[in-house]
């Protein structure tokens, strides 16, 4: 079960034509497959597409009654290859997943697929992550798409847009025999908007009724002779195909007035900053109509040099919008030129950064100094000499940065504190991290771990380390990336290579940091998908001869003894332990209302809780260094002698225990108290508790009355 | 297209200024999506074409994160709206806490011209202020006058706490407060109804918008009073939840008559000293009484009278008696070093039970049941040991390590049983002997070795002399981090010897004390040690 359940806003998905749709981009997404006769679906989740992923699983049974089948895919990979249904049944099918790094991860399927092409309408939506808020290395599909020949949409960021993108992207395949990419940028998977709907369509062939009749043509497989006759319909049937689809059916808009000196050539995806700069400058007007004539690029590849040539007729320069690097659209629109022998003035990386994401202001330094540069006359006054806003105030020094790090009461948060006091005892390791929540361990208060090389690759990427040496190489791998592709590429590659690595398996029941979808391993039962197939049978199954299941990773002192024993144990081969913890984010969702109906229902409820004793604490944070817990924080002492802010648990603490274990595991201070609040105690409970209770009362009267003390204590 | 004619180069579409742009700048998971939701549903529901994105992934997780709107009254057509805020193009800027509305303006999201901020005045701690092993606080009052500058309306105000006050979740206060600051064109009428459409929590909901509305529009004192107040270092930090009531004031010292006679004694010796060393006098001295007994207190009360006749000598009268006041502070904090007996009598005191429910808002009916947390050494069994007993036992390893094996073990502790408790109990009754104990010894020595080098450095450098005194911040802790405390100490009072002598002493002295304070392991200091010795053993050679 994901993070965020999307039951209420699929219920829209039913909506029929005329009806208006709101709400999120994604959603707009599914419910255009629905509306294009989808026939089967699947991918794998990750911002910013995993709330995509997530409404299509609250959609299963909308989507069973349609004849189309879901499949949550184990990895990029496993989705693109599910697209060869549409090699050669008619079907329609579609995909998604985050790129760039999925789309690595799929590009071998994608480029057999693109090779032997589709008969039915093969839609992959990536979710672009770049710019703000992305968390990957900062590169473009574009290249994909190249590669493959594999067209790309890039529609403008609104659902009218983004819905009839997903029409053509089907129709643009059929009509070509190619794969289509649609590219979603990250704001535009959250925007909200309306659009209005049209009918849900059953799928003309289902995938069941496939089975009945299989069908097969050996031209269709990457194998030689084909694979030769591949490339050369590529040049010579599909892209002409595509080019007169685009074209014959207007997929590029162009907008503004006819005649003009200067235009705008952008992608689509660029569209809302480019006329919010003009808009700026005085030559748009709310609903875009804009002075300044522009071709946005809805399809972004193929480019369609007949559209771009006419745009640019009866023009002195035309600016080109592209966003990231390299600039593979500008130097294809160059190159056109440069062909025609066109003489037209081109701008373009230069007046736009070549890196980077075009925000509002880059947008609009850019076009502006376009416009000076070639059409001055167009600018009114206040842009020609604006009065840009003042020096803003240096608070770098002031504001702390604030990276994204471990949940309050995450499960992974002790894993690392015990491995930071393992390294206290036997000095540094190397150490290779993984993706997902784990790897907020490079960052303080841990700060370990020195690579991430890809999903499920951690223990992989410390292959040349196997051989061993003074100190073992430890590696991370959390259960999302042991599933997409850690088994086989990680662990394999350690046991067939005789590794002497020590690899640390955490295990939170989900894939936690695309949004808490369930995975192979997760131990809720799951009506649709086989779960609680447990880590530690698959390591033994591949042949790890030295597995630990850890079940409660809060035990930090168990943790440390257990990696201390991976790293001086003297058995041969890979040692791998399970540390297992359910997310603390998925598991507070799961059991807060269970636990509130059943304090209402008078049955016996015991909820941990952690405080400090400010007087005790010293103020001197060895604690924090060992957590980064959000609700273990600061606060002022009352006591006007002391300099230092003192430890405090706030009221957002779920009693997880990190904070006693570990000032119990590195002998901190015994500043820290758990205070059990038992709700609906037997009778048998609350009298043991109430004499107790009086003769403590009467003990601490006695002593009161012996001396001088302050009133309160805290 | 022929629309177009109707923008003329000189005159940008004046619909533009129609456009609400606002920008929620949190901290993950504080709900910064609900708001943007109520904000989406309100203006929908009164006549806007709305758009809002966020950008989510990873930063969800506890990082800072962003949300943006844009509203425009509804004609027939779509406007184009932007889906990211631009420098210097923001109506509305909500801050869900203190450093966030640091970074808007940092972003250039918060401009004079146009933009309301609307911040709360909490502070989430980031963790580099944290793990600073001294002071490590962001400095909210520099944030606070940069939006004095920058912005056109300032509304700062901790709406956090009303959000808990009302039992509900700082989205709520920050929807009042965007209500109360009548930014937007619509009745709070309009608000309240979006919450009670979104259904869930409504109650609390609309009680902490209720406050938060009234708050902003200025009706109620309370928190806009914050707006005038200098924050607490570091601005709000999470309340401290120590019960406070109204006939219980914390400082004040309790105890049978008899014994309170002594105390009056006490007080009306502290009343004699020259104002600002009684100030401070006057809470070691209940520090120390609290922590020993009336003896203790008067002990510290006649050092201090010695302390204060040298710096006369020294002409302190003209400097406050600077010296006597900072060493009135830092000798209490020494004087009251942190011992299992300490500890165990913290632990067991009257009426801490009483604020741990308190704290842990423990309704009628629910118990409390409550475990401590402590891992003893051979160290500290061997530190309560009578001074003679302590030293033979030290003096033998094999012993030492023999008495590690049975106490060197986490202990959890239900003290709210009475066997546990009475365990504990003993042992802070062994106050009534700690001035025989070994640690205590110690602790003595160690407190007149460092006084004397003060007052070595009084007379011929005042303002050494108290910097002197500050380094005793250094010690604090238990265990190792208390061997770690003592370890920079000593370094920090050889660094400040070699530098003695010098006009810039006193300076150094601070100096190496801050930089002992910036990490654990003491790298910065190793650090400006080697620059002292630079200098000093240049200079001798």
């Amino acid at each position: 079960m994901a993070e965020r359940s999307f039951k209420k806003e699929v219920e829209q998905l039913r909506i029929g034509a005329g009806d208006i749709f709101r709400g999120e981009g994604i959603l707009a997404i599914t419910k255009a497959l629905l509306e294009n006769g989808v026939g089967y679906v699947g991918g794998y989740q990750g911002a910013p597409i995993s709330h995509l992923m997530d409404v299509l699983a609250d959609a299963e049974e909308l989507m069973a009654e349609l004849g189309i089948r879901f499949e949550a895919n184990a990895s990029e990979a496993a989705a693109a290859a599910m697209l060869a249904a549409s090699v050669h049944y008619p079907i329609r099918g579609a995909v998604t997943f985050k790129s760039t790094v999925g789309t690595n991860v799929a590009s071998d399927a994608l480029a057999n697929l693109a090779s032997g092409g589709v008969t039915g309408g093969a839609l992959i939506i990536v979710g672009e992550d770049y710019g703000e808020g992305s968390s990957i290395m900062q590169e473009r599909s574009h290249a994909f798409a190249m590669k493959s020949q594999i067209w790309l949409l890039d529609p403008r960021p609104n659902l009218p847009s983004i819905t009839d993108a997903v029409r053509h992207g089907f129709a643009l395949s059929e009509a070509s025999n190619t794969p289509v990419m649609l590219q979603v940028r990250i704001r535009c998977c959250h925007v909200h908007g309306a659009f209005t709907a049209r009918d849900n369509q059953r799928p003309p062939l289902t995938v069941r009724d496939a089975l009945s009749n299989p069908r097969r043509d050996t031209n269709r497989i990457v194998l030689p002779p084909a694979s030769f006759r591949h490339e050369q319909e590529k040049i010579h049937t599909r892209w002409p195909a595509a080019v007169d689809y685009i074209t014959t059916h207007g997929l590029n808009e162009v907008f503004g007035p006819d005649e003009a000196r200067v235009g705008i050539v952008l992608q689509g995806g660029m569209y809302n900053a480019v006329i919010r700069a003009l808009q700026r400058l005085g030559l748009a007007d709310v609903y875009g109509d804009t002075d300044v004539p522009l071709y946005c690029l809805n399809v972004t590849y193929p480019l369609v040099d007949a559209e771009f040539l006419a745009f640019c007729g009866g023009k002195d320069a035309v600016l080109i919008v592209e966003e990231g690097q390299p600039d593979y659209i500008e130097q294809a629109l160059r190159a056109v030129l440069n062909k025609a022998g066109h003489g037209i003035k081109v701008s373009g990386k230069g007046v736009l950064p070549m890196a980077g994401e075009y925000t509002g202001q880059v947008m609009l330094d850019g076009i502006e100094s376009f416009l000076r540069q070639y059409a001055d006359d167009m600018l009114a006054d206040r842009a020609r000499a604006p009065n840009r806003p003042g020096p803003v105030p240096d608070l770098t020094r002031v504001v702390p940065g604030r990276p994204p790090g471990f949940c309050t009461g995450c499960p992974e948060r002790p894993i690392f504190a015990a491995m930071k006091l393992v390294e206290e005892e036997l000095g540094p390791h190397q150490i290779s991290a993984d993706i997902g929540c784990h790897l907020f361990s490079i960052m303080p208060p841990f700060e370990l771990g020195g690579t991430t090389m890809g999903y499920g690759l951690g223990p992989a990427s410390n292959a040349a380390f196997d051989g061993g040496g003074e100190r073992r190489p430890i590696s991370i791998m959390g259960d999302g990336g042991f599933w997409h592709n850690g088994l086989s590429s990680s662990i394999g590659n350690a046991v067939f290579n005789k590794s002497d690595g020590v690899t640390i398996i955490v295990d939170n029941y989900y894939s936690a940091a695309t949004g808490g979808q369930d995975i192979l391993s997760s131990r809720a039962g799951n009506p649709t998908k086989q779960t609680q197939n447990p880590i530690s049978r698959a390591l033994k199954g591949v042949g790890v001869g030295w597995v630990r299941q850890v079940d409660r990773t809060y035990d930090v002192s168990r943790m440390r003894k257990v990696l201390k024993e991976a790293l001086t144990t003297d058995h041969a081969g890979p040692k791998v332990i399970v540390a297992s913890s359910e997310c603390m984010l998925n598991r507070e969702r799961r059991e807060k209302p269970l636990l509130a109906q059943a304090i209402k229902d008078g049955r016996r409820v015991a909820r941990p809780k952690f405080g400090v004793d400010e007087e005790i604490c010293t103020g001197d944070h060895a604690c924090m260094r060992l957590s980064g817990c959000p609700s273990l924080t600061l606060k002022m002492p009352d006591d006007a002698l002391r300099d230092d802010p003192v430890a405090h648990i706030d009221q957002t603490c779920v009693g997880c225990g990190n904070c006693g274990e570990v000032a119990d595991a590195a002998v901190l201070c015994p500043s820290f108290y758990q205070a059990d609040l038992v709700h609906n105690p037997s009778r048998f409970e609350i009298g043991n508790a109430r004499w107790q209770r009086r003769a403590i009362d009467w003990l601490q009267n006695r002593r009161a009355g012996k001396r001088l003390a302050r009133e309160t204590v805290r | 297209m022929k629309d177009a004619a109707i923008v003329s180069p000189e005159m940008p579409d004046v619909r533009l200024d129609q456009i609400v742009k606002l920008a929620i700048m949190a901290v993950g998971g504080q709900g910064g999506g609900v708001l943007t939701d109520w904000i989406v549903d309100l203006a929908e529901g009164n006549g806007y074409a709305v758009q809002a994105t966020s950008v989510a992934g990873v930063a969800q997780r506890t990082g800072a994160t962003i949300y943006y709107v844009e509203m425009l009254p509804q004609s027939g057509r779509l406007p184009v709206l932007a889906l990211a805020p631009a420098e210097g193009d923001v109506d509305i800027l909500i801050a869900a806490e203190m450093m966030e509305a640091g970074r808007a303006i940092m972003r250039g999201f918060v401009t004079p011209d146009r933009t309301t901020l609307i911040a709360s005045s909490h502070r989430a701690l980031a963790i580099s202020e944290k793990i600073a092993p001294g002071m490590g606080l962001a400095d909210s009052d520099a944030v606070r006058k940069a939006a004095g500058e920058s912005a056109r309306r300032v509304i700062i105000f901790d709406m956090e706490t009303i959000a808990r006050e009302a039992g509900s979740v700082i989205s709520a206060s920050l929807f009042g407060a965007l209500a109360g600051s009548g930014t937007l064109p619509f009745p709070s009428e309009a608000y309240r109804e979006t919450i009670r459409a979104s259904g869930r929590g409504v109650g609390a909901s609309l009680k902490a918008f209720d406050m938060a509305l009234a708050a902003a529009a200025g009706e109620d004192a309370m928190p806009v009073g914050n707006l005038e107040d200098a924050p607490a270092p570091g601005g709000i930090l999470p309340l401290s939840a120590t019960p406070v009531d109204a006939e219980h004031e914390p400082g004040r010292i309790v105890g049978p008559d008899r014994l309170l006679r002594d105390w009056q004694a006490l007080i009306a010796r502290v009343a004699a000293l020259p104002g600002h060393v009684a100030a401070i006098a006057d809470l070691g001295l209940r520090k120390l009484v609290d922590y020993q007994d009336a003896a203790y207190g008067a002990a510290y009360l006649d050092r201090i009278d010695g302390l204060l006749r040298q710096d006369r000598a020294a002409g302190g009268a003209a400097k406050e008696f600077a010296f006597t006041a900072t060493a009135a502070k830092y000798l209490a904090n020494a004087m009251a070093y942190d011992d299992i007996l300490r500890v165990a009598d913290l632990k067991t005191r009257q009426g801490r039970h009483a604020r741990i429910s308190d704290e842990m808002r423990a309704t009628e009916g629910t118990l409390v049941q409550v475990t401590e947390y402590f891992h003893p050494g051979a160290a500290e069994a061997i530190s309560i040991m009578p001074r003679r007993l302590g030293l033979w036992v030290e003096g033998r390893a094999g012993l030492v390590r023999g008495l590690d094996r049975i106490v060197n073990r986490g202990q959890r502790l239900r003290t709210d049983r009475l066997a546990t408790f009475l365990a504990l109990y003993a042992i802070a009754g062994l106050r009534r002997w700690r001035r025989g104990l070994l640690r205590h010894d110690r602790e003595m020595a160690h407190i007149d070795g460092w006084l004397d080098v003060a007052l070595g450095r009084l007379p011929s450098d005042y303002r050494h002399a108290v910097e002197t005194l500050k380094v005793r911040r250094l010690i604090k802790g238990y265990s190792d981090t208390h061997a770690r405390g003592l370890s920079k100490f000593q370094r920090v009072m050889a660094g400040a010897e070699l530098v003695t002598g010098r006009d810039d002493a006193a300076d150094w002295t601070a100096r190496l004390v801050a930089a002992a304070l910036a990490d654990p392991k003491g790298a910065a200091l190793d650090g400006a040690l080697q620059t002292i010795r630079s200098f000093t053993t240049a200079g001798s050679a």
